[in-house]
């Protein structure tokens, strides 16, 4: 039986690993190369880093950071942020990651869908998309929006038929992250979660809200998601990985099992 | 020295990152002389089926993976789709394969189960083998997988795995293992049947 994944998720920026609450106020908290390792150790089954860096300088950065990471942790890790072109994502996956995510750059551009995942395969070519809760109105029927640049532009688009369309274009996997339980660690958006795995025949990865293991619970059960993203959470010690697993397995939720090597 | 084995079939990077941390020499490449050099050979990859052996036919890599397989007798692991071109034929783009093993490769039956699956499952040891040593029964693996094999010969299944239905996830006959599963991206207990295969005489 396929098991649920825990994906701990490092926010990069400049080569370090930082937090903000929604989507503002980052702070600096460690080295991202030493952090996949101890979340690798500790039983996560996959690591997403998140560049949020602005400039080439930087991005080049980010490249070695996946590149060290290889030598390092011996599970799928994934790289989103900031990838807008062919050549962006084929330089990610070379220096070593499983995945790349695509976010803002996809919705202005469905095509780099397409070509990732015709060059790649599908299994590589992660669209994660940021979700926030409107009014139903004729254009998004579902009550979902989806924004873009890290929250601040709305797109009038709507966030279960833009996942469909992803899935449509060869989207291996869908990142879905509620903009508004973002950063509380009040628990995840069960329902946005559900309504997207219910519309979807790809693995939907919830993120956003986590912030105790009951709500990883909730999320794998009510919520139906196959993998949940978790930040804050672990980051500043209030919860091992290895607890959250505990947590779950006790609950009749599958999870992996994990030895020590 | 361990050749992995270059037909373009993805990410290559991480399993040379794995033999080394292992400690073993590895070099990815399709030069047949450091292939006939190479004491034993990975045989790794993503992709598709008939998209993989066009790769093999046009490099001429098909006919000297045969010989260092059949002749040479070389510890020979194939990984994804490695495994199921090891077989006659693939459903996926009614792609000829190998032939080194006879059967076939078919999709997952449809089902409310998601295609691909992607994500860790267990892998059922039903025959005890050196590269399982160490490996408890039943340990989760890395899978990324739309096909499956279907060997003619049941005595070459070493591993199974529920997906739907129970799918042979690994195979063993002579010098030759092959996984569906990722040993390079299964964490402790993938390192440890790499280390076996990396350490394996027959």
């Amino acid at each position: 039986m396929l098991t649920k994944r825990i994906i701990p998720c490092l926010d990069v920026r400049a080569g370090k690993v930082t937090k903000g609450v929604e989507f503002k106020n980052n702070i600096d908290i460690g080295d991202p190369v030493a952090m996949a390792k101890k979340y690798y150790e500790d039983g996560a089954e996959e690591i997403v880093f998140y560049d949020i860096t602005a400039s080439s300088d930087e991005r080049d950065i980010m490249i070695d950071v996946v590149s060290r990471t290889a030598k390092e942790i011996f599970i799928p890790y994934s790289v989103g942020g900031g990838l807008r072109t062919f050549d962006d994502l084929r330089r990610v996956l070379l220096a070593g990651a499983e995945k790349v995510s695509v976010n803002s750059s996809a919705v202005l551009n469905p095509d780099i869908i397409a070509e990732g995942a015709k060059a790649f395969g599908s299994q590589c070519v992660v669209l994660s998309m940021d979700v926030k809760q409107v009014n139903p109105t004729e254009n998004i029927p579902s009550g979902y929006e989806i924004y873009i640049n890290g929250g601040r532009k709305a797109m009038g688009i709507d966030a279960i038929e833009w996942a469909k369309r992803g899935e449509e274009l060869g989207a291996g996997e869908l990142v879905v992250n509620s903009i508004d339980a973002d950063g509380t660690q009040d628990g995840f958006e069960l329902n946005l979660t559900r309504r997207m795995a219910e519309s979807v025949g790809v693995p939907v990865i919830a993120s956003g809200g986590g912030g105790a293991p009951e709500h990883l619970y909730d999320v794998f059960t009510e919520g139906k998601a196959d993998a949940a993203i978790v930040a804050s959470m672990i980051h500043f010690g209030a919860y091992t990985i290895a607890e959250i697993k505990h947590y779950l397995h006790e609950r009749g939720v599958p999870v992996r099992k994990t030895f020590s090597s | 020295m361990i050749a992995i084995i270059d037909y373009e079939g993805g990410n290559l990077t991480s399993v040379l990152r794995a033999v080394q941390h292992l400690g073993f020499e590895g070099e990815i490449t399709r030069d047949p002389d450091a292939i006939d050099r190479a004491e034993r050979l990975i045989f790794p990859g993503v992709g598709a089926a008939g998209a993989s052996m066009d790769v093999l036919n046009r490099t001429n890599l098909t006919d000297l993976v045969k010989e260092q397989v059949v002749i040479q007798k070389k510890p020979f692991l194939a990984i994804c789709i490695g495994i199921q071109i090891l077989f006659d034929h693939s459903e996926e783009d009614d792609a000829d394969c190998l032939g080194l093993l006879s059967g076939q490769v078919k999709r997952f039956p449809s089902s409310e189960l998601k295609i691909p699956q992607i994500g860790w499952n267990q892998v059922y040891q039903v025959r005890p083998h050196p590269v399982f040593q160490g490996v408890p029964d039943g340990s989760d693996f890395y899978f990324v997988n739309s096909y499956y094999s279907i060997p003619d010969d049941s005595s070459v299944v070493i591993g199974e795995t529920d997906y739907g239905i129970r799918f042979t996830s690994a195979v063993a006959k002579d010098n030759l293992i092959a996984t569906q599963f990722h040993l390079e991206k299964s964490g402790p207990v993938g390192l440890r049947m790499l280390k076996n295969f990396c350490e394996w005489s027959i």
